[in-house]
Parts: C-alpha cells; sequence; structure tokens
C-alpha cells in the first residue's frame, strides 16, 4: 500500500517538474520533440535509480556512522558526475543500441538538478529502507517522462500556430507548462 | 579610459542585457521553486550571489594551476564548499528562511547560472573583472527573483514583503502562489522584459 501512495505522489500529485520545479532546465531545453523528450526521460530514468542508490547507501553506511552529514552535499554532487561518467562509459561497451538513445543526454544530467533533489528528498522518506528509496526514484523518473513527453507533444503542435510576436519561444512555453501544471494541480488532495 | 568602460559593461551586461532570468534562462529551478514571495525570492537570489561571487573570485584565482581536463569537478567541488557554507549559515541565523527554501539552498549546487559563469567567464577572466562579473549577474538574478516573488504575493496574497494591504478576508488570486502561477507569472513577466529591453536598446 505505501508503494502504491508513493508512486501516485510521485507521478501526480508532486509531479517533480510540474508542482516541484525540479528538472525544469532538461524540461525547456530538450522537450522540443517527442523523440528527444523520451530519450532524456529514459537517460533520466536510468541514471536517477542509479544515483539514489548509490547515494542512499553512502548517506546510511559511511556519512551518518561517522557524523559527517554536513556533508552532504558535496558528497553526493560528486558521486552523481562520477557516476554519470561511469555509467556512459559501460554503457558504451556493453550496449551500444542503448548508448545511441541516450548518449547526448547522459553529460547534460549532472546538472539536472531532479537527480541530486531526489537524492536529497529519498533520504527524508518515512520508514525508509534502500528499496523504498530506489522506488521513489523510479516513482519520480515516470512522472518525469509524463510530463516531458506530455509537454513535448504540445510543442510540436505549438510550431504551427500563430502567436503574436512577443509571446514567441520562451513566453509560450512558460505558459503551456504553466496550463499542464494547473491541470496537475487537480490531482491535489488524492491521496 | 577604455579599460574603465569595459569594466561598468561588464558589471551592468548581466543585469539587463543578458540577465539570467529573463534573457539566458540559466537557473530556472530556484527562480520558479521558491519565489511565492517576495522575501523568498529576495533570500534565494542573495544567497545565489554570494556562491557565485565567491566561486568565480576562487576559480579565476586558481584557474592557471588547474588541468583543463578536470575543471569541471573543480569548479562542482569549490562550488559545492560554498553552497555547504551557505546552508550552515543559514539554518544557525536565519532557520526561518532555511524552512522556506528547503530542498532548494543544496540545489545552488546544480544552479547552472554558477557552473556557467565559472566555465564560461571566471577562468578565463582575471579577477577584478569576475568579481564584476560575478556582481552584475547575482544581481541581475536577485532583480529577477525579488521582482517574480514580488509579483506572485502581490496577486497572489495581496501583500508585498509580508505587509498585507488588502483586508483579512479578500479574495485574492491564490493561483498565484501555487505551482502553475509561478510559470504564467514568469512567461508575462519575460514578455514585458523583452518589450522594455528591446526599446532601450
Amino acid at each position: 500500500m505505501d508503494y502504491i501512495i508513493i508512486l501516485i505522489a510521485a507521478v501526480f500529485v508532486n509531479n517533480i517538474v510540474l508542482s516541484q520545479f525540479l528538472g525544469i532546465c532538461p524540461f525547456l531545453g530538450v522537450s522540443n520533440k517527442v523523440s528527444t523528450s523520451v530519450g532524456m526521460s529514459g537517460a533520466v530514468l536510468f541514471v536517477m535509480t542509479i544515483a539514489t542508490m548509490a547515494t542512499y547507501l553512502l548517506h546510511e553506511y559511511v556519512l551518518v556512522p561517522a557524523g559527517l552529514d554536513y556533508l552532504r552535499t558535496i558528497t553526493f554532487i560528486l558521486v552523481i558526475a562520477a557516476l554519470v561518467q561511469m555509467v556512459e562509459i559501460m554503457l558504451k561497451k556493453v550496449s551500444p543500441p542503448l548508448y545511441q538513445a541516450l548518449g547526448v543526454f547522459l553529460p547534460l544530467i549532472t546538472t539536472n538538478c531532479a537527480v541530486l533533489g531526489v537524492a536529497i528528498l529519498a533520504l527524508g522518506l518515512e520508514g525508509g529502507s534502500l528499496l523504498k528509496a530506489v522506488f521513489f526514484a523510479v516513482s519520480h523518473s515516470i512522472g518525469f517522462a509524463l510530463a516531458l513527453i506530455i509537454f513535448g507533444s504540445i510543442r510540436e503542435q505549438l510550431e504551427l500556430a500563430n502567436l503574436p510576436e512577443g509571446m514567441k519561444g520562451v513566453p509560450i512555453n512558460l505558459l503551456v507548462a504553466g496550463l499542464l501544471s494547473l491541470a496537475f494541480l487537480g490531482f491535489t488532495g488524492l491521496v | 579610459m577604455a579599460e574603465k568602460i569595459n569594466q561598468t559593461q561588464n558589471f551592468l551586461k548581466g543585469i539587463v542585457k543578458d540577465n539570467p532570468v529573463f534573457v539566458m534562462l540559466l537557473g530556472m529551478c530556484p527562480t520558479l521553486g521558491v519565489t511565492s514571495s517576495a522575501f523568498n525570492g529576495l533570500g534565494m537570489g542573495v544567497a545565489t550571489l554570494f556562491v557565485l561571487l565567491m566561486s568565480n573570485i576562487v576559480v579565476s584565482l586558481i584557474k592557471s594551476q588547474v588541468p583543463s581536463k578536470v575543471r569541471i569537478p573543480a569548479f562542482i567541488i569549490i562550488i559545492a564548499s560554498f553552497v555547504t557554507i551557505v546552508e550552515m549559515v543559514l539554518e544557525a541565523f536565519i532557520p526561518f528562511l532555511y524552512e522556506q527554501l528547503g530542498i532548494f539552498i543544496p540545489l545552488i549546487v546544480v544552479n547552472c547560472l554558477i557552473l556557467g559563469r565559472a566555465e564560461a567567464f571566471a577562468s578565463k577572466n582575471n579577477i577584478l573583472s569576475s568579481i564584476l562579473d560575478a556582481l552584475g549577474m547575482g544581481l541581475g538574478f536577485v532583480i529577477a527573483l525579488t521582482l517574480l516573488g514580488a509579483t506572485r504575493e502581490i496577486l497572489g496574497s495581496g501583500s508585498l514583503f509580508e505587509l498585507k494591504f488588502v483586508p483579512e478576508d479578500a479574495n485574492t488570486f491564490i493561483l498565484f502562489i501555487l505551482p502553475p502561477g509561478a510559470f504564467i507569472a514568469l512567461a508575462y513577466l519575460t514578455v514585458l522584459f523583452n518589450k522594455i529591453s528591446t526599446k532601450t536598446a
């Protein structure tokens, strides 16, 4: 039951992009086509899950026992940066097709605040365990994917729209994101 | 004399011409995430300004010592150290703001504005230019966040810096302090900013 609540909360109610404002840069940056949105979502799912697993273990078994909790920010960002590099190298060797699909998005992910954000948020889970933290990360990346893919498909349509000069580009994208966020606000109170 | 004009431009570019939020779209997560009131926007802006200034100074000082292959990790560690300092200072002295900003304080590390300036400017320029660049960009960020926070607070709660100017039971646009309001307010502020800056240019 716990897990179902985490999933619904992460995907709909507290959607990571539209209500928690994490990962806005890729959300606005690479979502101009559905295909790039899917690629980015896949890369985030991959990295976020592994990164949360690694940082959770690091926090639980190294930082807390050693009383070094205040080093959280520094260690987490380093672990994530190193991990992204490693994933990139391994993927290239092990699964070239997957690397082809996700490759260009991987370097961008180091500075994706959604990954660091979820890694930190996962520490605050009630009755936390490794499994729960990983599930939390997976749920949030599904939420990320949902937002990104919906936004990508709307932007493909926007290409054809006749807009006033001043609204072209960034403003209309922000406005669409606002309306999308308004729609997701309807899920408030679901869990 | 020419040098002096250059430095003035260097400082001013961050505020209008290359404003980090309205023009370059850097650091959007905190911009949207914490600006439900003018005070929060200002607090986040100042915290970011401090980290940006300190990291620009350090990066510009050590730029010749760091091998270019490992420069990005080195920059990230420098930035993360200053973020940790900000985190601890805020927790100790302004716990109210620390609570309000929450997760967005550690996330200053991944604010692309800071790494962007370190990489694009401080690693190539001397310390004086780097300081001016950081101050200009940082002030541009502070102004943008405060402006967005003020807009949302005025429309959403009918107050400015916690000073209420509507009756207690008045209806306000609650929407603007909720997440969608952040996107919508920023969209229209960007339109306004573009309009004004193209007119003056």
